[in-house]
């Protein structure tokens, strides 16, 4: 194990519980995230993870226990969400203090190659665009803390891998915390730091990845994290 | 190889060596021949005038009443009355509509009220109105505005009560307030639904016109028609028929043409 050199966090959860109507989906969760590390959440469908991502995200507010999170934190769902009725610029600046301007947004969307798209409708757009748009969207709000919950999970394998890549690319260009829910095992060992696994409501396993970027799925090492992480899942394969 | 007895060969389609009428010149035929027909019984004197007025006298009567000014007169008081009435039934609309809309509380005592005052027929009111308010503009301005309210709101408060969980969840994230999730989300996101409510609306509002006018009007389209029954001037009947029908189009017109300039955003299905 690594040493705890930072004391600071950017994100620290304590005694974390929640329970809607009997069914208890958190249940004690400690949590700890380091300013600038990229966090991989796993585990099955309805194991709590993205209750915990809508609690650190400030919109699940029925909770026991201790949440401290940075001010800024930003979060990019499953599927963009964008305002069909704001032209993409507007939808990027969208709950910014202040009157931001165009320019503002064009700067952000050059970063995910979709300057020219800044004043078209959002119907316009295909699924990886609309998703690099929500990126943009959470990025121009420069978070110390971003939440990233399955946003490759509706998009076709080809363009799966290239907004991956540019999630990495983005990361590492800043110095944010990524917290990443997904149900992809290779996707969290090519992207996150730390891989953890939730079962029953708390975090019940996590192994460190450190090994250099870009990873290659074909790495022994890569491999055999990859049979430990599915063991924890409960999915045996050879 | 295709199995003998199983395949169909397909050709292309050759459109171009049979002639087909244009789209404009087929949707014209019905009204043209209908026209025609009346302008026929007209002439060979199978409808007489007292029951219906020739095409030919009614456009002359509606060219006379052009050139007096009566009939611009007539417009202008009817619409005031519209105009007025349409505009006092938004508010209330739109007032109501935002509060059973966004507050559950406002849902538990506005909803079920107007749900109630909806079932009974605005037409029946008259007699309460005269009652409550005389027989001057007052009970025809209500009249309309009781026509406007009723869809505009169900269409309105419908129209909020759909908006996307998701995109709201999403305001709050961005960190907007409750005042901007409503003017940037619910708002726009209603507007589609709104446009509906405001056509049924308009409809409703002319057609209050058209009853209320019935009551003592000294003034207005309503006026003309029933001093021409007096008369049996079926011409100009017909002509203020005309005039109300081209006025509920007119206003129909210019809520699709905002329409579809409000909502280009949409990506929704046109028909084919």
């Amino acid at each position: 194990m690594e040493p705890d050199v930072d004391a600071r966090a950017a994100v620290e959860v304590e005694g974390l519980s929640l329970a809607f109507a009997e069914r208890v989906v958190l249940s004690g969760l400690d949590l700890r995230i380091r300013p600038g590390e990229f966090v991989a959440l796993l585990g099955h469908s309805g194991c709590g993870k993205t209750t915990l991502l809508r609690i650190l995200a400030g919109v699940e507010r029925g909770f026991v226990g201790r949440v401290e999170v940075p001010r800024a934190v930003a979060v990019a769902f499953q599927t963009p969400r964008l305002m069909p009725w704001k032209r993409v610029w507007r939808n990027i600046v969208l709950g910014l203090p202040g009157r931001p301007d165009r320019g503002l947004a064009e700067r952000y969307l050059a970063e995910v190659s979709l300057r020219d798209h800044a004043g078209t409708w959002p119907k316009t757009l295909s699924g990886g665009e609309a998703q690099r748009a929500s990126l943009a969207r959470a990025l121009v709000r420069e978070p110390e803390l971003l939440l990233l919950d399955e946003p490759f999970a509706a998009l076709d394998a080809l363009t799966r891998s290239s907004v991956q890549q540019l999630v990495a690319d983005l990361w590492s260009r800043r110095s944010c915390a990524v917290l990443l829910v997904t149900h992809d095992v290779e996707e969290a060992l090519l992207l996150a730091d730390r891989v953890l696994v939730m079962k029953g409501g708390r975090v019940a396993h996590e192994v460190a990845v450190d090994q250099p970027r870009p990873r290659d799925v074909a790495d022994h090492r890569f491999v055999a994290l990859r049979r430990l992480v599915l063991g924890w899942l409960g999915v045996s394969r050879a | 190889m295709i199995a003998a007895g199983a395949s169909v060969v397909l050709t292309p389609e050759d459109n171009r060596s049979r002639w087909r009428p244009p789209r404009w010149l087929r949707r014209a035929a019905g009204p043209v021949t209908l026209l025609a027909a009346w302008s026929v019984a007209s002439t060979t004197g199978l409808l007489p005038p007292e029951v219906l007025a020739s095409p030919s006298d009614v456009a002359a009567a509606g060219g006379r009443l052009l050139a007096s000014g009566e009939l611009v007169t007539a417009i202008g008081v009817s619409g005031q009355r519209v105009g007025l009435g349409f505009a006092l039934g938004t508010a209330v609309a739109v007032v109501l509509a935002l509060l059973a809309g966004l507050f559950r509380l406002g849902e538990d005592l506005i909803d079920s009220s107007v749900g109630m005052i909806r079932t009974i027929p605005w037409v029946g009111l008259i007699p309460l109105l005269i009652i409550w308010l005389g027989i001057d503009e007052a009970p025809k301005v209500a009249l309309v505005a009781l026509a406007v309210t009723f869809p505009l709101y169900f269409n309105l408060y419908g129209g909020i009560r759909s908006v996307d969980a998701a995109l709201i969840e999403a305001g709050r994230v961005l960190g907007m307030s409750r005042a901007g999730l409503v003017r940037h989300v619910v708002l726009p996101a209603a507007a589609p639904s709104a446009l509906v409510g405001l056509r049924y609306a308009l409809g409703g509002a002319w057609l209050a016109l058209v009853f209320g006018e019935q009551v003592n009007a000294s003034a207005g389209i309503g006026y003309l028609m029933n001093n021409a029954r007096e008369f049996y001037r079926t011409d100009v009947i017909v002509v203020c028929l005309v005039v109300y029908a081209a006025l509920g189009l007119f206003c129909d017109l210019v809520v699709r043409l905002a329409g579809r300039h409000l909502l280009t955003w949409r990506d929704s299905f046109d028909g084919t």
